[in-house]
């Protein structure tokens, strides 16, 4: 464990390299982030910036599908550069640093909590605005040219479902109905279109979200090569509605004002029904997401009351599954 | 044995302690945990009432849909159910697979989370 000192230190020359020696942290808060990946927000006297860091010492989960802070540093880059609404990376950290993996990123105003963006007035605009802007914005990330960046590897729906279907079996548990999805996955699998570089955790809780509507993309770690529905299905995954589950998009829109400005951006011609299948594939793989994160705490190695709830949330993965199935069987 | 006060009532209480004396007096990180463990207390009283009945009913249908009259282990039933699933002895065109899972679902969020939306739509398409 390092001392807090450190730390602080640490953080105080990582500001003097990026906004000049006689400039220093005032205030550094961590925000939040799961027991591998940690938040900070360090206000300055030149500007309130983000530190993405995993400190040392602290591996990768077993099985875990994310890329390297270094990566993501890279692939946010490439994406604001190229105009997607993503923060500016000012600086990405070295050994030298002593601070771990990660980078430091422009502080993007907002809001990212599904429940104020869904239910308050003063993002009325923005539930207006949000489906749109989300189709407008994923277009540009599956846009994006990221040939020079290592080591972002390609997922294709088959192959996660191979993959989350090992997990599923290692931990010996019994859930019909994610055999069930499973096997209608199998069988009704498109085919694949084009590779894009798909964000991969593309919904609320990772947007930041202004007045008039998305500010910025968050949270890179799950991006890989694949189809682009991928995106376009998991932000309609129920469980991202939070409770506004008629509005199929975040909870916040429906679908057609979405694919219709991703369509014009692309040049293709996707219908909501193109997207069913991909939503499924969300739910089963959030629902076997619960489970791995609830193993985490049946297996000692997290031990927080967040990590154990989170195994009853693998039930409502389960009722949106089932009336998905329910449907696709009438 | 005695039950003054009743499990559920020490739980209750547990969870007047959470809500009314430790949150208030967390923040960040630890105000969000004491959040949880306050909608566990619930959880686990409605668990608690609610088991007997849903694991004498899931137990039972299961026994009709595998034809497996003896077997009263639920968990060596829900494997048997995945294995047929996975070797396609039994499929979605099944209608009391359906009905069985679609219960069995919906008994599991009303325990775990009833004000969840996909509850609402499992129960408007049942006319239940």
């Amino acid at each position: 464990m390092h001392n807090p000192n450190d730390f602080e230190k640490s953080i105080g020359r990582v500001i003097g390299h990026i906004f000049g020696n006689d400039v220093k942290p005032a205030n550094i808060r961590r925000l939040s982030g799961g027991a591998s990946q940690e938040t900070w927000l360090i206000s300055t006297e030149a500007q309130p910036v983000i530190l993405r860091r995993v400190p040392h010492g602290i591996s990768k989960p077993a099985n875990s599908t994310s890329i390297t802070m270094q990566t993501e540093a890279a692939l946010v880059e490439a994406a604001a550069n190229a105009g997607v609404k993503a923060p500016k990376v000012l600086y990405t950290l070295t050994a030298a640093d002593d601070l771990g993996y990660g980078f430091i990123m422009d502080y993007v105003d907002g809001e990212t909590i599904a429940r104020p963006i869904l239910r308050d007035p003063e993002f009325a605009d923005a539930r207006e605005n949000l489906s749109r802007q989300c189709g407008e914005e994923l277009a540009k990330i599956h846009a994006l040219d990221i040939r020079s960046i290592d080591g972002v590897s390609r997922m294709s729906g088959l192959a996660q479902i191979d993959q989350y279907e090992a997990i599923y079996r290692d931990m010996g548990v019994s859930r019909p109905i994610f055999e069930l999805a499973l096997q209608w996955l199998r069988q009704t699998a498109p085919q694949p279109l084009a590779d894009v570089l798909v964000h991969g955790d593309f919904r609320l809780g990772n947007l930041m979200v202004k007045s008039s509507g998305l500010a910025a993309v968050l949270d890179w770690e799950l991006a890989h090569i694949g189809d682009p529905r991928e995106d376009l299905g998991w932000i309609c995954v129920n469980s991202w509605r939070f409770g506004k589950t008629q509005n199929r998009v975040g909870g916040f829109g429906t679908i057609e004002p979405m694919l219709e400005a991703y369509n014009q951006h692309r040049g293709l011609n996707l219908q909501p029904q193109d997207i069913d299948w991909w939503e499924a594939l969300g739910i089963w793989k959030w629902g076997i997401m619960c489970l791995i994160m609830y193993e985490a705490f049946r297996s000692g190695s997290d031990e927080s009351v967040e990590r154990a709830a989170i195994g009853r949330r693998v039930s409502e993965t389960e009722i949106d599954l089932i009336n998905l199935l329910e449907r696709a069987h009438a | 044995m005695h039950d003054q006060p009743s499990v559920i009532e020490l739980l209750q209480a547990v969870k007047n302690f959470i809500n009314d004396t430790a949150a208030p007096n967390l923040t960040g990180h630890a105000a969000f945990h004491a959040k949880i463990a306050s909608n566990v207390i619930d959880i686990i009283m409605r668990d608690i009432s609610a088991r007997p009945e849903n694991d004498r009913r899931e137990i039972q249908q299961l026994q009709a849909l595998l034809e497996a009259e003896g077997l009263n282990d639920l968990a060596e039933l829900n494997r048997i159910l995945c294995e047929r699933i996975r070797t396609g002895e039994i499929t979605g065109a099944n209608d009391d697979l359906m009905a069985h899972l679609k219960a069995a679902a919906i008994s599991q969020i009303k325990v775990d989370q009833p004000r969840y939306s996909g509850l609402k739509t499992a129960l408007g398409s049942d006319g239940d």
